[in-house]
C-alpha cells in the first residue's frame, strides 16, 4: 500500500507497476483485477473558464489521513493492494491532480475500492482547491453531490 | 496551559494567522477555545463559523473535545480535494 502527497507530476504507468508489484508480493496468481482512477484539472467551472488551480494542504494531517483511508479501503474491500498519490501546489489546466489504484481478486471489489477511496478522500482528507483566473483566485466550495457520494457508503 | 492553533485555506486568509500559541485554562475544550478566539476580533468571529472543521493533533475532532497541554488544534473549512 502507498499514500503520497507531492508537488511534482506522476506517471500512471509507474504507479500501476508499483501497485501490481505490491499486490503480487503476497498474492501472486490471485490478483484478478486492477482499477485505477486519475483526476485532471478541468479548464472551466460553473462560471466559465479558469487558468488552473492551487491546492493547499495540512502536511502532517493530510499524510496521516491518506494513509488511514488507504488502510480502511483495503480492509473494507479485501484488496490485494491500494495506493493513492495526490498533488499539491499550483496546477495548470489538464494537469493530473490525483491517482488512485486498487487491486483485488475480482473486479467488483477493485471498482468499489477505487470509488470509495475517491468519495471519502473528498470528505475527510485536508486538501483545499482554489481556482485561478486572470490574477484572481476563488476557493472551491464543497459540492452537495460529493456529500451524497460519501453518504451512500454509510447506508 | 499552552496550545498551538493552526488555520488553513479560507480560515487562514480571513484570520491572517496561520499559526499562534495560546494560553488557555485547564480542561479547555475546542469550543471554549473557539469562543476565546472569536472574542479577539471580527475576522476570527467570521472565520470560526458553524461550518468550520476542527482537528486536534492531526485528527478530526468534535468541538466538545477536552484539550491537553501542548495540543495542536486546527481550524479549516470543509475539504475540497480530489
Amino acid at each position: 500500500m502507498f499514500a503520497e502527497i507531492q508537488v511534482h507530476d506522476f506517471s500512471q504507468e509507474t504507479l500501476f507497476e508499483r501497485l501490481r508489484k505490491d499486490a503480487d508480493t503476497n498474492h501472486k496468481g490471485n490478483v484478478g483485477a486492477i482499477v485505477t482512477f486519475t483526476g485532471l484539472v478541468r479548464d472551466n467551472n460553473q462560471s466559465g473558464r479558469i487558468e488552473g488551480i492551487e491546492l493547499e494542504h495540512y502536511p502532517e494531517m493530510t499524510q496521516a489521513a491518506l494513509e488511514k483511508l488507504v488502510q480502511e479501503t483495503s480492509l473494507r474491500f479485501s484488496l490485494r493492494s491500494a495506493g493513492v498519490v495526490h498533488r499539491v501546489g499550483r496546477l495548470l489546466n489538464d494537469e493530473q491532480i490525483v491517482w488512485v489504484g486498487c487491486a483485488a481478486a475480482h473486479r467488483q471489489a477493485a471498482f468499489d475500492g477505487a470509488s470509495f477511496l475517491m468519495d471519502m478522500l473528498k470528505q475527510s482528507v485536508p486538501l483545499w482547491k482554489k481556482e485561478l483566473n486572470q490574477g484572481e483566485s476563488i476557493w472551491v466550495k464543497p459540492k452537495a453531490s460529493d456529500d451524497d457520494a460519501a453518504l451512500k457508503w454509510l447506508k | 496551559m499552552k496550545i498551538t492553533i493552526k488555520t488553513f485555506a479560507q480560515t487562514r486568509e480571513i484570520t491572517k494567522t496561520p499559526s499562534l500559541e495560546l494560553d488557555v485554562e485547564e480542561k479547555a475544550t475546542v469550543a471554549s477555545v473557539m469562543a476565546k478566539l472569536q472574542e479577539r476580533d471580527e475576522n476570527w468571529s467570521l472565520a470560526l463559523d458553524t461550518s468550520v472543521l476542527t482537528a486536534c493533533n492531526h485528527q478530526l475532532c468534535e468541538k466538545d473535545m477536552v484539550l491537553c497541554d501542548g495540543d495542536e488544534v486546527a481550524f479549516f473549512p470543509p475539504v475540497t480535494g480530489g
